[in-house]
C-alpha cells in the first residue's frame, strides 16, 4: 500500500484565472455546477458539462492526470452505480436477456449518464481543492457561513479545525508511511490474509499515529498560544477576500451558463 | 543593565507531582544580548523557557518581561508579542499549508493592518533567507528551512526577544549551520535579544554569555570562553567542553602550561604551535 497517493485536499499552487478566482465564488460554482450534472439530461448537455469542466482544467493548468488520481478511488462505486443501472432500469429496447435479467438500451444509457455525472462531480469538486489554498477555502467556508454566527454557531473556530487538519494531512501521511515500514522491518504483515486480519494488522499503525496526534496538537496549540492566538475576535488577515469586478462577471456569465444548461436538460436535450 | 527578561528567586513545580523543576532561579538577559541556557536533559532548561512568556508562570518568586510582572493575566499578549517563542519541532508550530500564511499568523492574531502584514511578512522572510519560498507548502521543506519559517513567524510579531527552545535537536548540520547564522542576523540586524536553549557545545560557543543549568539551579554563568575553561565542572555536570579545551587541558597535564581559551580548533593549533616555539 502506498500511501502518498492520496490527493484529496491536496493543493497545487498556480497563478492560473481558476486559481486566482475569487474562492466564495469557487465554492458556490462547484455547488452549482453539481447541481447542474443533477438537472442535466440528454447527451448535449453532458457534452456542454463535460467541454466546460475540460475547460476548466485547461485554464487550470492542473496535469488531467491528477485530475483522473482524483476519481480513480471511488472507481468502485462508479461500477456499482453503473451496474445497478444497468439493471434496474426499465425500458422498451431490449438488447440482451438471460435469466431474470433483462438489459435494455435505456438502461445502458442512464449506467453510462451516471458514470459520467459521479465523474464529473469528484473531477469538479477536486478542481476547487487542487486551485484553492485551504487557508482561502476555509476562508471562503468562514465568510460564506458567516451569517449563521447570529445563531451562535462558531463560524471562525469551525474554519481553524478545518484549515489545521488539511495543513495535517501530508504531516501525518509521512508519519504513517514512517511507522509502516518500521513495523514492516520488525516483520509486521499489512498486506496478506482476509480483511479481518489486515485490519488487524493496522492497529500497530494506528496507535502510535494516534498518540503522535495527540502530541503534536498540543505541541501546536503551545506554539498558536505563544503567536497570540485568542479565537478570531480581533483578527486580521494577510488576505482578506475581495471579489473584483472580474469575478463578479465570471461568476454571473457561468450561472447564465449553468441555468441554461439545466434547462435544457429539463427539456431532454 | 537594561534587562529584558528577568527571573528573581523563580521557582516551578509541575501541578502533577514530579518534585520540584526550578528552585529560586534569579537571572537577568540584558536587551540586545544573545545568551545560550545550556544543560542536559531534565535539568529544567525546557521550563525556565516557558516561564519567559508567561506559557507557565512561577510558583515561587517573579518572572518580569520588560518589566512587566508574567502573572499579570490582562497583559499576556503585551508580554507574548515581546517573547516570541521557538520550539524543537518545526512540524509542530506551522499553522498554514502557505509559507507566507504561516508567517502571517501571529500578526494577524494582533490585529495588525494587511498592508502592515504584507511588508512584515515580506521583511521576515527575507531577513531569514526564505523570500524565495513565499508560496511554497511548507511540509515540502527541509527541517532547517521549516525552522527559518517558524522564526520568520515570530519575527513578523516584532517582538523584542526571541527563546529558542533546542530549535536544531531535529536537523541536519546544514539546516543546524542556516538557523544559527540567522539567530546571529536577528541579534545584529534588527537588535532583537537572543535566548538559546541548547545541549550543542558548539552552539553555545557562539553566544555572548552561557548560563549553565543544572537540576533546576543556575552553576556557571559566564562567557563561553570562561564556562568552557572549567571543563572539569562542566564534566561532573553531565556536559563536556569543546574538544580543542579538553586537549589542551590534556597537554597541562602532560607538563605543558597552555590557557584553555580556545574554542576553535584553529586557535588551538595556534595556541599548541607557539608554547612548542618557545
Amino acid at each position: 500500500m502506498n500511501l502518498s497517493n492520496i490527493t484529496l485536499g491536496q493543493y497545487f499552487p498556480g497563478n492560473s484565472p481558476v486559481h486566482k478566482l475569487d474562492p466564495r465564488y469557487k465554492i458556490l460554482l462547484t455547488l452549482l455546477f453539481i447541481v447542474t450534472l443533477f438537472l442535466a439530461g440528454g447527451l448535449i448537455t453532458y457534452l456542454v458539462c463535460a467541454a466546460f469542466l475540460i475547460g476548466v482544467i485547461l485554464i487550470s493548468r492542473i496535469s488531467l492526470r491528477m485530475v483522473l488520481k482524483s476519481i480513480a478511488p471511488i472507481g468502485i462505486l462508479i461500477l456499482i452505480t453503473a451496474v445497478l443501472n444497468i439493471f434496474y432500469t426499465p425500458g422498451e429496447t431490449e438488447l440482451l436477456s438471460f435469466w431474470v435479467f433483462r438489459i435494455t438500451l435505456e438502461g445502458v444509457y442512464s449506467a453510462l449518464r451516471m458514470i459520467a455525472r459521479i465523474a464529473m462531480l469528484v473531477a469538479g469538486s477536486s478542481i476547487l481543492t487542487y486551485t484553492t489554498s485551504p487557508i482561502l477555502l476555509t476562508d471562503a467556508i468562514e465568510s460564506l457561513l458567516s451569517p449563521l454566527r447570529v445563531l451562535h454557531v462558531p463560524v471562525h473556530e469551525i474554519s481553524m479545525m478545518m484549515s489545521i487538519a488539511l495543513r495535517f494531512i501530508p504531516t501525518l501521511i509521512e508519519e504513517a508511511d514512517k511507522i509502516m515500514s518500521a513495523q514492516k522491518a520488525r516483520g509486521a504483515d499489512f498486506e496478506s490474509g482476509n480483511l479481518l486480519r489486515r485490519v488487524k494488522a493496522m492497529i500497530p499503525l494506528l496507535i502510535p499515529l494516534f498518540v503522535s496526534a495527540f502530541r503534536r496538537a498540543d505541541e501546536l496549540a503551545l506554539a498558536m498560544e505563544c503567536r497570540c492566538y485568542n479565537g478570531g475576535e480581533g483578527r486580521t488577515r494577510l488576505h482578506t477576500l475581495k471579489a473584483s469586478p472580474r469575478d463578479h462577471a465570471i461568476f454571473f456569465s457561468v450561472l447564465l451558463l449553468f441555468v441554461a444548461v439545466s434547462v435544457a436538460g429539463r427539456f431532454g436535450y | 543593565m537594561d534587562a529584558i527578561l528577568r527571573c528573581e528567586n523563580a521557582a516551578f513545580s509541575y501541578p502533577e507531582g514530579h518534585g520540584e523543576v526550578l528552585h529560586g532561579v534569579s537571572l537577568s538577559i540584558e536587551r540586545g544580548s544573545f545568551t545560550a541556557i545550556l544543560g542536559h536533559n531534565g535539568s529544567g532548561k525546557s521550563t525556565l523557557a516557558k516561564l519567559f512568556n508567561a506559557i507557565l508562570l512561577p510558583s515561587e518568586g517573579k518572572v518580569y518581561v520588560d518589566g512587566i510582572d508574567t502573572g499579570e493575566e490582562d497583559r499576556l499578549f503585551d508580554i507574548r508579542r515581546r517573547v516570541g517563542m521557538v520550539f524543537q519541532n518545526p512540524d509542530n508550530q506551522i499553522v498554514s499549508s502557505v509559507v507566507e500564511e504561516d508567517v502571517a499568523f501571529a500578526a494577524e492574531n494582533l490585529g495588525v493592518p494587511p498592508e502592515e502584514i504584507r511588508r512584515r511578512v515580506d521583511d521576515a522572510l527575507a531577513t531569514v533567507g526564505m523570500s524565495d519560498y513565499v508560496r511554497h507548502a511548507p511540509h515540502l521543506l527541509s527541517g532547517g528551512q521549516k525552522q527559518r519559517i517558524a522564526i520568520a513567524g515570530v519575527i513578523a510579531m516584532q517582538p523584542e526577544c526571541i527563546v529558542l527552545d533546542e530549535p536544531t535537536a531535529m536537523l541536519d548540520p546544514a539546516g543546524r549551520r542556516d538557523v544559527m547564522k540567522t539567530l546571529h542576523r536577528l541579534k545584529e540586524e534588527l537588535g532583537i535579544t537572543v535566548v538559546l536553549i541548547t545541549h550543542h557545545m558548539d552552539e553555545a560557543l557562539q553566544a555572548d554569555r552561557v548560563v549553565v543549568i543544572s537540576d533546576g539551579c543556575v552553576r556557571m554563568d559566564a562567557t563561553p570562553a570562561e564556562v568552557f575553561c572549567r571543563h572539569e565542572e562542566l564534566t561532573a555536570l553531565s556536559l563536556t567542553a569543546p574538544e580543542s579545551v579538553l586537549l589542551l587541558a590534556e597537554l597541562n597535564r602532560q607538563g605543558f602550561d597552555l590557557q584553555l581559551d580556545a574554542m576553535s580548533p584553529e586557535a588551538c593549533a595556534d595556541a599548541i604551535a607557539s608554547a612548542l616555539q618557545e
